[in-house]
């Protein structure tokens, strides 16, 4: 009788999930490349220094893969998580205390904090590589945006428990946006945006009110924060990283020296 | 560390921590120490990192009693942390950073070599423990949302040495005429194994370390959320900090909105303004080093160096506090600015500063207002307009080189970048030397610059 690996991967269903044999020889593991939904993201080969962790620091891999854990944790969160001020607080006091498996949280806390220190560091090796020279431009474009969604993915996120560091350190960022030129109520030029002696840009309806729905950090802001939290700028961070992966590719793979 | 404890208790709370931390270094020191030996074959440096080693678990041993007296011998001593607190200040904390970061940057061939960095590290981790044991230090530092700032300085300090240290030796080797490193046996391998195991490696050692992270350090939960209750200080977000910082030196719709756009302008604009075609896909210093510098003065010494400030040593009324300090919200710090307007009009000149009507009507108001600012608007004019084409002559060394080979429009994209980038340290300095407020002031149309 065959080893009972042998009997489980020659059976008609393991064949029927995967679809290329074993990658235990050069054919295929160059087949399971080609044939796997989830490694077919890579090319079959690559340049060896370009691959080198020493070289790459794996910071862009790292980075997507805690933009994975934080869609993991943040759904299940979404389980017990309510986005009004009746119960936004008291249900992350019940995630914490009660709830088992109770260092979901802290999973999607720190592995946002982690997150945005990865993608730094990912930019800055891209930076000290050249990588970011002809013909990867604009996938260097594409990482500055994206750069950013991690960034106000995590801002959003910041004010969903409720508690005073959130509400205020919110506050405190979302300041910025009445003073913007022309849009905010203090900003400068706003004043010149009047008709017939009637403001355009008052503090119910300049930039600030737009990103809070309200005049300040309120029921409105946690509603807003949640869906931009949740849905809004993850979909939008979504479609851009496929692009950047997908440029890598086309853009020649990881750079090496030309 | 919470001001209810006693400074035995707080020792106590922290003394088995501090000890299990001189034992990581400890075995730290220890594996480096067999590496020298067995792998260099260098049995003298491995005696030393073993001598280190040793101190090391010794300091653990002392800590671990808990007790005042015997944690004092490892500690930073009063006298010092006084000296320390008393130096600092914005000014010698955003200097002092800049000078070390020069004189790295200059000496850079003596301590990329592994001993050298090694040192350097020894010498972080060693300043850490010997602070830790000061109740303030620990309050800064191991609060729960600061923790993974201390972790970017560590993860900062290695990613820089390692680059450095690549960069080194690619530039030695392109000095004597060989390719760079990465050039070398650079054949093309198959993903699988070789890219899809390492990637398999980094996301096990990632989940593991993001566990033991959430398990062994609770995330903060304040009081419930109150808009009647300010906390002092009110901070934003630590990756937002620089721009927090930056409030200090500009009004709101500069720092909050001006200049972060500028920000992620400048950074998209590096592809199309870098014509530099060297350094493509290796790394280097010597063979793109404007870029590099620029980039470094801006990422490590502007966003990095202020974002640790702001999250370290900002603390009530955002008044600035050292690294041994208790952050006392009544510390009273004289504001004594003035804008360049009155510098002009009242003291240079001794008239009183021009002050529009109110009433009067909009042009005439808007010209005594440019009448009374006249100098500010000139020197901005002059700054982004005049100086670009100024230092592009052909007596200036720096930007003429770059002015033949972009172009004009390029040119003034970048050479504007950069001056942009540069008003923050000139506006830092102004404050500093002549309590300078505003270049530009115009309250009247919340215009201050």
């Amino acid at each position: 009788m065959p080893p009972i690996g042998e009997i489980i991967r020659n059976s008609q269903i393991w064949k029927s999930i995967f679809r290329h044999p074993a990658p235990v020889d050069r054919r295929n593991r160059i087949v399971v490349m080609l044939t796997n939904f989830f490694l077919h993201l890579h090319p079959v080969s690559a340049k060896k220094q370009g691959i080198a962790l020493s070289y790459t620091w794996c910071m862009g891999g790292v980075t997507f893969f805690l933009f994975l854990v934080e869609t993991v944790t943040g759904v299940l969160l979404m389980f017990y998580y309510r986005p009004t001020i009746e119960w936004a607080y008291s249900d992350i006091l019940v995630l914490r205390d009660v709830t088992s498996l109770g260092i979901l949280r802290e999973l999607h806390r720190w592995g946002a904090h982690a997150m945005v220190i990865t993608v730094w560091l990912h930019m800055y090796r891209v930076f000290l590589t050249g990588s970011y020279k002809p013909p990867r431009e604009f996938n260097w474009v594409l990482g500055v945006i994206l750069l950013l969604l991690t960034l106000l993915l995590s801002f959003t996120g910041y004010l969903l428990p409720w508690d005073q560091l959130a509400i205020w350190a919110i506050t405190v960022g979302s300041n910025m946006a009445r003073a913007a030129p022309f849009l905010g109520h203090e900003g400068p030029g706003s004043q010149l945006l009047s008709v017939g002696g009637i403001d355009m840009i008052t503090n119910a309806s300049d930039a600030r009110f737009g990103l809070l729905g309200a005049r300040f950090v309120g029921e409105e802001t946690l509603n807003r924060f949640y869906i931009l939290h949740c849905i809004a700028i993850p979909l939008g961070a979504a479609l851009l990283l496929a692009i950047h992966f997908w440029r890598i590719r086309k853009d020649g793979g990881i750079s090496s020296p030309m | 560390m919470h001001g209810h404890l006693t400074y035995d208790e707080f020792l106590a709370s922290i003394s088995g921590f501090l000890c299990s931390y001189y034992l990581a270094v400890a075995v730290m020191n220890g594996l480096f120490a067999v590496y020298q030996w067995k792998v260099n074959g260098n049995q003298r440096l491995a005696v030393v990192w073993s001598v280190v080693g040793l101190v090391c678990v010794i300091m653990g041993g002392i800590v671990s009693s808990g007790d005042a007296g015997m944690i004092s011998y490892v500690s930073v001593p009063d006298s010092i942390k006084n000296m320390i607190d008393a130096a600092m200040m914005p000014v010698t904390y955003s200097l002092g950073t800049l000078a070390i970061l020069f004189a790295l940057f200059i000496t850079r061939e003596y301590w990329v070599k592994p001993n050298m960095a090694w040192l350097g590290l020894n010498l972080m981790l060693i300043f850490m423990g010997l602070s830790i044991a000061d109740v303030d230090f620990a309050a800064i530092v191991m609060k729960p949302d600061n923790v993974p700032i201390v972790g970017l300085i560590f993860l900062l300090a290695f990613f820089t040495w390692l680059a450095t240290y690549k960069a080194v030796e690619n530039d030695r080797r392109i000095a004597q005429g060989e390719l760079p490193l990465e050039a070398i046996d650079n054949e093309k391998v198959l993903v699988w194994p070789d890219l899809v195991y390492t990637e398999l490696i980094c996301m096990v050692g990632l989940t593991a370390f993001l566990l033991l992270w959430a398990i062994v350090l609770q995330a903060p939960l304040e009081e419930p959320a109150s808009s009647v209750k300010t906390p002092n200080p009110s901070k934003a977000p630590w990756y937002f900090l620089g721009l927090q910082e930056m409030l200090v030196y500009y009004d709101p719709w500069m720092a909050g909105v001006m200049l972060p756009n500028m920000v992620v302008a400048g950074l998209m604009a590096i592809p199309y303004i870098d014509f530099n075609k060297k350094g493509n896909g290796y790394y280097t210093i010597n063979e793109r080093k404007f870029a590099y510098l620029t980039f470094q003065f801006g990422f490590l010494v502007l966003w990095i160096t202020l974002i640790v400030m702001g999250t370290f040593l900002r603390g009530p009324n955002w008044n600035f506090f050292g690294f041994y300090e208790t952050w006392d919200a009544h510390k009273v710090q004289a504001m004594n600015n003035v804008d360049l307007s009155q510098l002009f009009w009242v003291d240079l000149l001794h008239q009183p500063l021009p002050r529009p009507d109110p009433a009067d009507p909009f042009l005439i108001k808007t010209l005594i207002i440019f009448k009374r600012e006249v100098i500010g608007i000139l020197g901005l004019i002059g700054y982004f307009a005049i100086l670009p084409p100024l230092l592009a002559m052909k007596e200036k060394r720096l930007f003429q080189p770059l002015y033949r080979r972009m172009g004009l429009i390029r040119y003034m994209v970048m050479a504007n970048l950069f001056l942009w980038m540069a008003t923050l340290p000139i506006k830092m300095l102004a404050r500093w030397t002549m309590d300078m407020k505003y270049f530009i002031s115009i309250p009247e149309y919340f215009i201050n610059f």
